[in-house]
């Protein structure tokens, strides 16, 4: 049994007394015996690391690793470099606290620093915040930045992916702010919809480039439409994607959001990812959480520190309009690591590949008889089909042969699968699932 | 230091991808990026001595005695992580079919066993990804209660003067109004004031326990039910958990819901400002409001991800939370099991009693008698009369190779510095720091002015703050 | 001029510009107090101000403070400059003012310049 205390307890019975107490018990005087726990805890008794190690592995064996993976709907599996795994393996960086002692935070401070302008590239923004947990609280937060005391009602594109909507209805829910959706058509925002529900009351609008179902939004018309009304546009986007496509700054937005986990995160079940937040200068002040600025020390040199900390909780209390404060500062390390590593040709690359890759796919798939596209837009490597027969059969076949498939869809898109591909899937990959779906179809 | 932006030239990188075996797909124009993308242009030698360069101005856990007051900036086993890194963990996409992610679903089970029995709870949802975020969560499940009765003025939270200042934020950020409810002069909740505020439109309590004076709630019992008799619930802030494992638990004083910091009290590292992980549990009379999903045994023993919960107040964030980090927290309860997670309480109390015995005579200490696992020093009477600041005592230990503790918190206390040691800090270790403080506090009798200058020794000295705030450079702009 | 000027015990200063418009600004005490400004929160021009309640908030790099209006109507201008420059209130308190503000019904209890410099030097 390991409990990581150094001090022996015979170190401690000396502690104890030269503080005038006679046992550890009399450490918790100060507790009223009607709330002692009269019991040991009902948990297991300690082990050796050995043992927990045996514990944790045969867990850990329960899962399924699939070696070919063709969904994303949220969670894209890219690949990571070694030296993201190595540089974000460091003590320091791992066992460190908030950077609020910038003396001796500076290494920290500086890769926030070097975060925060590798966002701003990547979206074409101004300013960037440190992180938030994930792309839908950072979709959230950047709703409630755009409330203002006139505009409460806010519209979210329906083909936003589902959980950050989820997510967002739970943020607005206390807090007065009404919610609209725009249906889909074809797979996009349906422009004539939006059209018709935006008025002077709206504080923003929120879509998604590439949308859930993997389609190019058609983003300057958007933003015509909402600027017209004077709201804020805001735009969740995929930052492997800005490797080629368009930036939220070039479709007029004033925040950027999105899920930071394609850039070097390793799937983990759902977390820890990355919230990634930019914004137009205009809207600095109102971004939440932390920020790092450039300064100078006493003599002159450069430094980093938390600055405009009073927008925080830690001062403004009640008053902050956001309640951050951990956030994933080692996400973001990992992030802007993958991007050094990668470099402006390198994120290219990996875009470029992954949209290859999905088009192979789909041109693939769509040979055989009942794979069909059933959007016809513009997708980068995402991209909905029809199935024939059973999705749960087809599934459960490539499941067998280590193949996790296309994501099942629900709703009005009940039998519908949404694919995936990024430049880990080789096309001896997409050929060899070609072959076993063409068999199960065929039989 | 330069950044890294300024390193390396063009042409350089790194060969990481291999070349496209598939035809290549054009970008049609009207999606095509047209803004140059100014991302480092660096070899990989470059990179890597970048971040050793950067980790070499970082100071971690392992660096030294890191004694954050409500931190609690305890060793980060090395297994933890270890386990976080096996691919059945972190190979696994959020949204594989259920007989595939057993092995994830029954840590998940296994981490709400203990922690519900650790706190006293009956439910916990893991989705919250720090501590604030797990209050947001908790104030939310308040309100549904409120809501589901039909109770529609239940609109304030009551919070100690005394609390970390998310508390407020979490509970405007949940829709609710903020009452502040003041402390006695022995540090704790002013119960006869706390009853004047109480009423038909209170919906809740927010309690740290042991406060963050490092002081336990003696009259928890008559607070608690104060709250309840008024018809309104009670927060458990977990923060200082650390003190009580194995010895007291929220559930058993009358609190309805708590969140827990893994990332303070189960030794998952705080990665220079997370990812953390911020649990939530509750009574029975919350379960149903829980975000969705919920983790579920099924009769045959294995589990599932419950997304029909009606009630439920949805989701705080994608997926199932920081599974990684929760991953390291239960590695961390099944090595020290029943009766190490009480030892390590007992020691945290132990050190920080022990600290503040060898310091009481030396510096203020406003509440002396006895502290839970971290205490409070006031340098009001030094800023007095000697104009050296609690910022100042903190910049000269950054000299002597110590992480401060935290400064200027609780804000109830003038020129505070709160130190909790934690249990894995050895006596020697203490010891050593006991004679720097009281060192520093000589120097700054009878020599204040030399103290205004401090750090000398680190890479930089004191950063010029107001500079950054008034003049923000947020981001490197290439020339 | 400087006769016209009233002083609050929240540490501001008003100015009567005519006998129902006022401008507003932070008193010398006060911004030696908060140290080193680094932003300011100001309302907008049409704004109805409620004496005794908070209408701006200055920010130094550890602290925010609400600013309160001595009076009750309508902010008729913004002092936007400050927005860029909060060092202004530093450097020169009495010519940085935050608000006027006309339609005047109500005040707050002012003091003399006298009367303030009394009762700051009971408060020190």
């Amino acid at each position: 049994m390991g409990t990581y205390v150094p001090n022996t307890l015979q170190e401690q019975e000396g502690m104890l007394h030269s503080i005038g107490l006679n046992g550890r018990e009399e450490l918790f005087n100060s507790i009223p015996k009607e709330v002692r726990l009269d019991r040991s805890l009902k948990l297991p008794s300690g082990r050796s690391e050995m043992e927990v190690r045996n514990i944790m592995t045969n867990l850990a064996e329960k899962n399924r690793v699939f070696k070919t993976i063709f969904r994303g709907a949220g969670a894209y599996r890219h690949y990571i470099p070694s030296i993201v795994k190595q540089i974000t393996s460091k003590e320091e960086f791992i066992t460190a606290y908030t950077p609020y002692q910038a003396e001796i935070s500076q290494g920290i401070l500086q890769s926030i620093f070097e975060f925060q302008t590798m966002i701003c590239e990547l979206t074409g923004m101004d300013v960037s915040n440190a992180s938030v947990y994930d792309g839908a609280t950072a979709a959230a937060e950047a709703i409630i930045m755009c409330i203002e005391r006139k505009r409460r009602k806010v519209v979210v594109s329906e083909t936003v992916n589902p959980e950050v909507i989820f997510t967002i209805k739970t943020y607005c829910s206390g807090l007065d702010i009404e919610i609209l959706t725009v249906a889909a058509k074809e797979g996009k925002t349906d422009l004539s919809k939006l059209e018709a529900i935006l008025d002077q009351e709206i504080a923003s609008v929120l879509i998604q480039q590439p949308n859930y179902f993997g389609q190019l939004e058609d983003g300057e018309a958007i933003n015509t439409l909402v600027k017209s009304c004077g709201a804020k546009y805001i735009i969740s986007c995929n930052p492997i994607s800005l490797g080629i496509l368009k930036t939220p700054a070039e479709y007029g937005a004033d925040i950027a959001v999105g899920e930071g986990q394609p850039l070097g995160i390793p799937l983990s079940f759902g977390g820890p990812y990355l919230g990634f937040m930019a914004a137009k200068e205009a809207m600095m002040r109102k971004l939440p959480g932390r920020i790092v600025g450039e300064t100078k020390d006493s003599q002159g040199r450069r430094a980093f520190v938390l600055t405009l900390q009073a927008r925080e909780q830690h001062i403004r209390r009640e008053k902050a309009s956001s309640n951050i404060c951990s956030n994933q500062a080692l996400c973001a390390m990992t992030a802007a690591v993958y991007l050094d590593a990668m470099g402006k040709r390198g994120l290219e690359q990996a875009a470029i590949l992954s949209m290859s890759k999905a088009h192979y796919l789909a041109d693939r798939l769509c040979e055989i008889e009942g794979f069909e596209l059933v959007y016809k837009g513009e997708y980068f490597n995402e991209f909905v089909t029809s199935c024939p027969g059973s999705v749960d059969k087809i599934l459960q076949v490539l499941e067998e042969r280590g193949i996790l498939g296309g994501y099942p869809l629900t709703g009005e898109l009940d039998g519908k699968l949404l694919w995936c591909a990024t430049e880990l899937n080789s096309k001896e990959e997409i050929d060899n699932m070609i072959d076993i779906l063409k068999e199960v179809v065929g039989r | 230091m330069k950044l890294i932006f300024e390193k390396g030239n063009k042409g350089r990188g790194c060969e990481l991808l291999p070349p496209c075996d598939v035809p290549i797909t054009e970008v049609n124009p009207n999606f095509k990026r047209n803004i140059e993308l100014h991302l480092p242009e660096v070899s990989e030698t470059e990179l890597s001595r970048h971040y050793t360069e950067l980790m070499k101005r970082t100071f971690g856990v392992n660096d030294g005695f890191y004694p954050l007051g409500s931190c609690t900036m305890k060793y980060n086993p090395k297994i933890n992580d270890e386990m976080a890194k096996l691919p059945g963990f972190s190979e696994i996409h959020p949204l594989q079919p259920e007989d595939t992610i057993q092995g994830c679903l029954e840590v998940m089970a296994l981490a709400e066993e203990y922690l519900c029995e650790i706190t006293g709870m009956d439910r916990m949802s893991f989705q919250p990804a720090a501590g604030a975020h797990g209050e947001f969560t908790g104030l939310h499940l308040i309100r549904a209660y409120h809501k589901s009765r039909g109770d529609k003025k239940r609109d304030k939270i009551l919070v100690p003067d005394s609390a970390h200042g998310t508390n407020p934020a979490s509970a405007t950020m949940a829709g609710f109004k903020v009452i502040n409810v003041p402390s006695t002069k022995e540090g704790l909740v002013d119960l006869e004031a706390l009853k004047k505020l109480v009423g038909e439109d209170t919906a809740g309590f927010m309690l740290t326990n042991p406060n963050t004076l490092g002081l336990f709630e003696e009259n928890i019992l008559e607070i608690t039910d104060t709250i309840h008799q008024a018809g309104g619930l009670n927060y458990y802030d977990g923060a200082n958990l650390n003190a009580i494992m194995g010895i007291a638990r929220p559930g058993d004083m009358g609190f309805d819901v708590v969140h827990l910091n893994l990332h303070k009290t189960f030794s998952t590292p705080h990665g220079g400002g997370g990812p953390g992980s911020g649990p939530v549990g509750c009574k029975d009379l919350l379960a149903k409001f829980l975000p969705s999903p919920q983790v579920m045994k099924n009769s045959d023993g294995s589990f599932r991800l419950e997304y029909n919960n009606e009630q439920s107040i949805g989701r705080v964030k994608a997926f199932y939370g920081n599974f990684l980090i929760l991953v390291r927290a239960l590695t961390y309860i099944l090595t020290l099991g029943r009766e190490g997670l009480k030892n390590a309480s007992e020691s945290a109390v132990l050190n920080a009693n022990y600290m503040m015995h060898q310091l009481k005579e030396t510096f203020s200490i406003p509440f002396p008698k006895a502290c839970m696992h971290e205490f409070v020093i006031s340098l009001e009477k030094l800023k007095k009369e000697k104009g050296v600041s609690a910022l100042d005592i903190a910049k000269v230990m950054l000299d002597y190779g110590i992480h401060p503790p935290t400064m200027y918190f609780p804000l109830i206390i003038q020129e505070a510095l709160m130190v909790e040691p934690t249990e894995t800090e050895a006596k020697e270790t203490l010891d050593e720091v006991i004679a720097i403080y009281k060192q520093i506090y000589e120097e700054a009798v009878n020599n204040p002015e030399s103290l205004h200058n401090y750090p000398l020794k680190t890479f930089i000295g004191r950063p010029d703050e107001v500079m950054a705030a008034r003049n923000p450079i947020l981001r490197y702009r290439a020339e | 001029m400087m006769q016209d000027l009233k002083f609050t015990k929240t540490n501001e200063w008003v100015q009567y510009l005519d006998e129902t418009t006022v401008r507003i600004g932070l008193t010398d005490y006060a911004q030696k107090e908060l140290g080193d400004l680094v932003f300011v929160n100001l309302p907008e021009e049409g704004d109805e101000v409620v004496a005794g309640e908070a209408f701006a908030d200055v920010e130094s790099v550890k602290a925010v403070s609400d600013v309160y209006s001595p009076v009750t109507g309508t902010v008729r201008s913004v002092n936007e400059e400050l927005l860029d420059h909060p060092e202004l209130i530093n450097s020169d308190p009495m010519e940085a003012w935050f608000i006027e503000v006309e339609e005047v019904r109500e005040t707050t209890e002012f003091l003399t310049e006298d009367e303030y410099d009394q009762f700051i030097s009971k408060e020190g």
